[in-house]
């Protein structure tokens, strides 16, 4: 009975860890990755163009105000309150220009916001779906009312582009969502791109702005870094860069071409296929478990009666 | 002989010294939870939008539910490997498993930004089956569950056997006006003690499908706390992101509830000054050693395979944290493959703290020590974010120590060892409590001073 139990256990233990390190092994071959959609919408932004003058980070802070309560933000010089001065993406500002110094002659602009991946990290990792990504145009956009503040978007995020309100009581998420509910639904456009002094950011469907992006670069191969970003970034992103400087230097990382998610996505799934592997889990274990029980019932029973006696 | 009573209730007092400071203990955590909820996150701790994750989710949740396994590990040796002598174990391990995972709960409820939308988590149309989260959530939520139905027996055989003599207490000090009838009351009791004699056999009946229930959940729900981190693929340092993320976690919680287990029992066993279990302790550490040497060979072969080896052994911050947390864990299970030590319990006792220290270490290197978000962002926890994990902590230590006065949950000593005299095992009892706080505190104390 007992030597059988054991068995028992023993295969089940093999099949359970065969089976996971058959998904685990499974993660590592390569993926064909999802079928990129230059049909959605998106942003290029030329390093080279933009001359820094913040038209962008004032025009989201006009514009979406009523959308992720966006406030001015004092710096700690400020002791007047004259400037709006983020020190870099939070939970009041959703897009930001800073400036990297390599010396006095070599500098470059650079514009964060979301990267609204092509393979959303963020979407991919939130437990109730208040992060999606829009069937049609491609956004990455953020429900509060869905939200429970869990934070995972944040963890997932490989730009480290969602930011949280720690100094609120009753904080949200926020990250650019491309003026899906204010300047994009009036315009057409969003409004980092409409005031764009320079033309700096083109805002447009991936496709075009791919385009765009190769012609420059043909065109003036001496005055750009060989290389699109996010063309290939973490299965691609539907806001582009172009600039004059390694990319990394300006604060955007290195990533590989298979998306985060995939990789994730594939473990979960490849475990919990049709919810297969937990029941005939529960079920394998629930045979050995009643089976070794009905061994002891018999003694069980006398000591039941034993009880009652006293 | 007679057959006894499997468990006992603590005889003893309630309200001692040690229950007052505990009690201080939590107030102060509870103080700065309410701070929180008035002020937001960012005013009690250090996290950041670097570090959206500090210690309430590594200490209390991913760690926390690890320590929490006993109940998982024995459930499997007794019901699955039908080892009943191990049985006696079970409830003080459930309990623990109990308070350790409502607490952990408790302490999501804390971390959550926008707690008052969780109930999207039972919306189908909200589900989010890619999310490792939901899937954790769900599970952590249904095994609280099942550990509370798991205990219902202890609390049903307490109302059946009780006197009443709190409520009586309580009664007779209540003013005669609003007091109930004495005769209206007693009828209401015994009507309950009937329906608890009515429901316990019928909970018996059925109560095997809700172990094998607690015994799948944490499978599922341990297994994907490794997941959660799989997408940080960019952020988690390359000697901790690997596809084997899940099965180390599960193997992980594994090893760890065996060695809590052992720890639970020399620790009671010394205060009870009861005989140590020789005989079952040794077969429990003779079985620790297999599931950690697998656990040791998962990490060295998918170093290899991914060539990560020469990281592991370079001597940097992250190398050294590694090899912190893998020799602990080797060296604890070394000491177990000598049966004259695992006869020891000294040496028990030594090499399962080093086999728990090492696998919550790993547990910490995966969220906390091995996340790194990019230049310029660091965490070391608040001093009020750290006396929030304590108040929980200490939570989890008084409502133990109520609850094991209250119902019967520890082993019969009666049938075992040398004959003690009551009052002895009463103050020694208190020390036990002691003890176990001691250790846990010890713990938590080891596991801030790594993140340093």
């Amino acid at each position: 009975m007992k030597r059988q139990s054991r068995r028992n256990f023993l295969k089940l233990a093999g099949a359970t860890s065969a089976g996971l390190l058959a998904c685990g092994a499974g993660s590592s071959l390569a993926s064909q990755g999802p079928q990129i959609n230059n049909e959605e919408l998106g942003m290029l932004y030329d390093a080279t163009q933009c001359v820094g003058c913040k038209a962008c980070m004032s025009a989201c802070k006009r514009v979406n105000s009523d959308y992720g309560s966006l406030s001015y933000e004092k710096a700690s010089f400020d002791s007047d309150g004259l400037w709006d001065a983020p020190s870099d993406l939070s939970g009041s500002t959703r897009t930001l220009i800073k400036l990297f110094k390599e010396d006095d002659a070599r500098w470059s602009y650079v514009k964060y916001s979301c990267m609204h991946c092509q393979k959303p990290s963020c979407v991919s990792v939130c437990p109730v779906s208040a992060m999606t990504k829009e069937q049609v145009s491609g956004i990455v956009d953020y429900n509060k009312n869905t939200c429970i503040g869990c934070r995972y978007c944040q963890v997932a995020c490989p730009y480290n582009i969602p930011k949280f309100q720690w100094e609120k009581a009753l904080p949200q998420i926020v990250k650019c969502d491309l003026c899906k509910n204010t300047n994009l639904r009036q315009k057409g456009i969003s409004a980092c791109a409409e005031v764009c002094p320079t033309g700096a950011i083109k805002f447009g469907k991936r496709g075009e702005l791919l385009r765009d992006a190769q012609a420059r670069l043909k065109s003036h191969p001496d005055k750009y870094i060989a290389h699109i970003y996010g063309e290939h970034e973490g299965g691609g992103t539907n806001h582009l860069y172009l600039a004059s400087m390694p990319f990394n230097k300006l604060g955007l990382p290195e990533i590989k071409p298979e998306a985060p998610a995939e990789f994730s996505e594939k473990i979960q799934h490849t475990i919990y296929k049709g919810f297969i592997a937990p029941v005939a889990l529960y079920s394998a274990l629930c045979f050995i478990a009643v089976k070794n029980m009905k061994g002891h019932k018999g003694h069980e029973a006398d000591a039941d009666h034993e009880k009652e006696e006293k | 002989m007679a057959q006894s009573e499997e468990f006992q209730k603590l005889e003893g007092k309630i309200f001692t010294k040690s229950f007052f400071i505990l009690l201080t203990v939590v107030l102060i955590g509870f103080f700065f939870v309410g701070v929180r909820y008035v002020k937001g996150i960012g005013a009690v701790s250090n996290m950041s939008d670097g570090y959206p994750w500090g210690i309430w989710i590594t200490y209390d949740v991913a760690t926390g539910t690890a320590i929490a396994c006993g109940g998982y590990a024995v459930a499997i040796l007794v019901y699955i490997r039908n080892r009943m002598q191990y049985h006696p174990l079970i409830r003080s391990a459930i309990l623990t498993s109990m308070f350790g995972y409502g607490l952990a709960g408790f302490s999501v409820m804390v971390d959550l930004g926008r707690p008052w939308n969780a109930y999207n988590f039972f919306i189908p149309s909200k589900w989010q089956a890619n999310s490792a989260m939901f899937e954790v959530a769900l599970c952590v939520m249904a095994y609280s569950t099942v550990l509370i139905i798991e205990f219902i027996p202890a609390i049903l055989t307490a109302i059946e056997k009780s006197k009443w003599e709190r409520m009586n207490l309580v009664r007779n000090w209540l003013h005669p006006r609003i007091a109930p009838d004495q005769k209206t009351m007693n009828d209401k009791l015994e009507m309950v003690r009937l329906g608890a004699a009515w429901l316990k056999p019928r909970l018996n009946k059925v109560l095997i499908f809700f172990i094998v229930l607690g015994i799948t959940l944490p499978t599922m729900h341990q297994s994907s706390l490794g997941s959660l981190l799989l997408i940080a693929s960019t952020k988690l340092h390359p000697l901790w992101h690997t596809g084997f993320l899940p099965l180390l976690f599960l193997l992980n919680c594994i090893f760890i509830g065996y060695a809590i287990a052992i720890l639970e029992s020399i620790i009671s066993c010394y205060s009870f000054g009861r005989r140590y279990e020789i005989e079952e302790l040794s077969g429990l550490a003779g079985l620790v050693p297999f599931v950690t040497v697998i656990w040791l060979c998962v990490v060295i072969g998918d170093l290899a395979y991914r060539g990560q080896v020469s990281a592991a052994l370079n001597g940097d911050f992250y190398s050294s944290y590694f090899m912190a947390e893998f020799l602990l864990v080797a060296a604890g299970s070394l000491l177990l493959f000598f049966k004259k030590l695992r006869r020891s319990p000294r040496w028990l006792f030594i090499s399962a703290s080093l086999i728990v220290l090492g696998g919550c270490l790993y547990r910490f290197n995966v969220y906390l020590i091995g996340f790194n978000p990019g230049k310029g962002w660091r965490y070391f926890p608040s001093f009020a974010e750290v006396m929030i994990t304590v108040g929980i902590v200490a939570l989890e230590i008084l409502g133990y120590k109520v609850f094991v006065a209250l119902f019967p949950v520890l082993p019969n000593t009666s049938g075992h060892g040398p004959q003690q005299q009551k009052k002895t095992v009463v103050v020694e009892n208190a020390k036990g409590i002691d003890l176990n706080q001691t250790v846990a505190q010890a713990q938590l104390k080891a596991a801030i001073n790594n993140l340093n």
